[in-house]
């Protein structure tokens, strides 16, 4: 099993620490013909599942009203970068109920004071 | 050619370049020592053989082992195995960067177990409808009819036991090599479980 894992971390990337709730925005690689550019999804982090390499993150975010999810790998090559632009306050490690709320129901609370002291991005 | 033993860790996924996600199969390969050459002058064909894994405890080797071992001048094996390589004298080690990134291999292992099995399981059998009244739902069905051949053909696929058996899987691709902790990384998977002894070889 610990070689399993040292095998992992070597396909493992440093990535930008952000939580459930927060407010990012990503980056993803997308090749057209020859060329490559980066594509941004802006939104809501409302889940992270797995663990280790295998880590997802689910973005869920409203697109000329109707909601998109997008789910990527964490460690994944194609994900660029992760910027976040807000810290959300919230109770829950899945935000799944956010997709019934509307409008001002479906706002997450900012957090007052980021005890983490990471950085935003503007 | 070039062959190595190893043993089946487990699986995993890795990432490509390209963002692609891709199964793999750790597998902790080498370092092996050959223990025996096989000429074609004294045995008939060209071989080596070679031994992996850890030591056998002393009750595990016997008269004729004992004399293999001690003529390579090697700790006793637990693993023997022959791979039809030439040009490697007794006491030479292979090791997994024989082999590298984009190779084409092939494994073959011992499959997991499974018992006895019905026909479904074991040879695909379609079987009958679930519900709606049927009675026949796992059955094999006929296995001969009465008038000819009015007995049942050899090698008819019946229920029986199925598993444990050496497999091979062929055209593999070795996605990684990491010479410094012996491990390799093959694309899919491999017969048998964690612990399985895989003989690795490319042409």
């Amino acid at each position: 099993m610990d070689l399993i894992k040292s095998v992992e971390e070597q396909f493992r990337k440093k990535v930008t620490s952000f939580r459930v709730g927060d407010t990012i925005r990503t980056f993803v690689k997308v090749v057209e013909g020859d060329k490559e550019r980066l594509q941004p999804f802006e939104g809501v982090v409302i889940a992270r599942k797995g663990q280790g390499v295998n880590e997802t993150f689910m973005v869920r975010k409203i697109s000329f009203g109707v909601g998109v999810e997008r789910i990527f790998p964490v460690h994944s090559p194609s994900i660029d970068k992760v910027e976040v632009l807000k810290r959300g306050d919230v109770s829950r490690a899945k935000l799944y109920y956010i997709r019934h709320k509307k409008g001002k129901d479906a706002k997450i609370k900012e957090k007052a004071r980021d005890i983490r002291k990471a950085p935003v991005a503007s | 050619m070039t062959g190595i033993l190893g043993k089946k860790i487990g699986m995993t996924q890795v990432y490509l370049e390209d963002g692609r996600v891709i199964p793999v199969t750790v597998v902790e390969a080498g370092p092996c020592t050959v223990l025996q050459v096989k000429t074609p002058q004294k045995d008939g064909y060209e071989a080596v053989q070679i031994g992996f894994g850890e030591e056998r405890k002393a009750n595990k080797v016997n008269k004729p082992l004992a004399g293999l071992f001690k003529k390579a001048g090697t700790p006793a094996f637990k693993q023997l195995r022959e791979f039809k390589i030439a040009g490697l004298k007794v006491g030479d080690t292979i090791k997994v960067d024989s082999f590298s990134k984009g190779d084409v291999v092939n494994a073959a292992g011992t499959s997991k177990g499974k018992g006895f099995q019905g026909v479904m399981k074991r040879h695909n059998f379609k079987g009958g409808p679930g519900s709606h009244g049927s009675m026949f739902n796992r059955a094999p069905g006929s296995i001969g009819a009465s008038s000819y051949p009015s007995r049942v053909w050899k090698g008819i696929r019946m229920a029986g036991h199925m598993g444990d058996e050496r497999v091979t899987v062929q055209n593999i691709t070795v996605v990684d090599v990491m010479p410094e902790k012996n491990i390799i990384l093959l694309k899919g998977a491999v017969p048998g479980g964690a612990n399985t002894i895989i003989e690795i070889w490319k042409d």
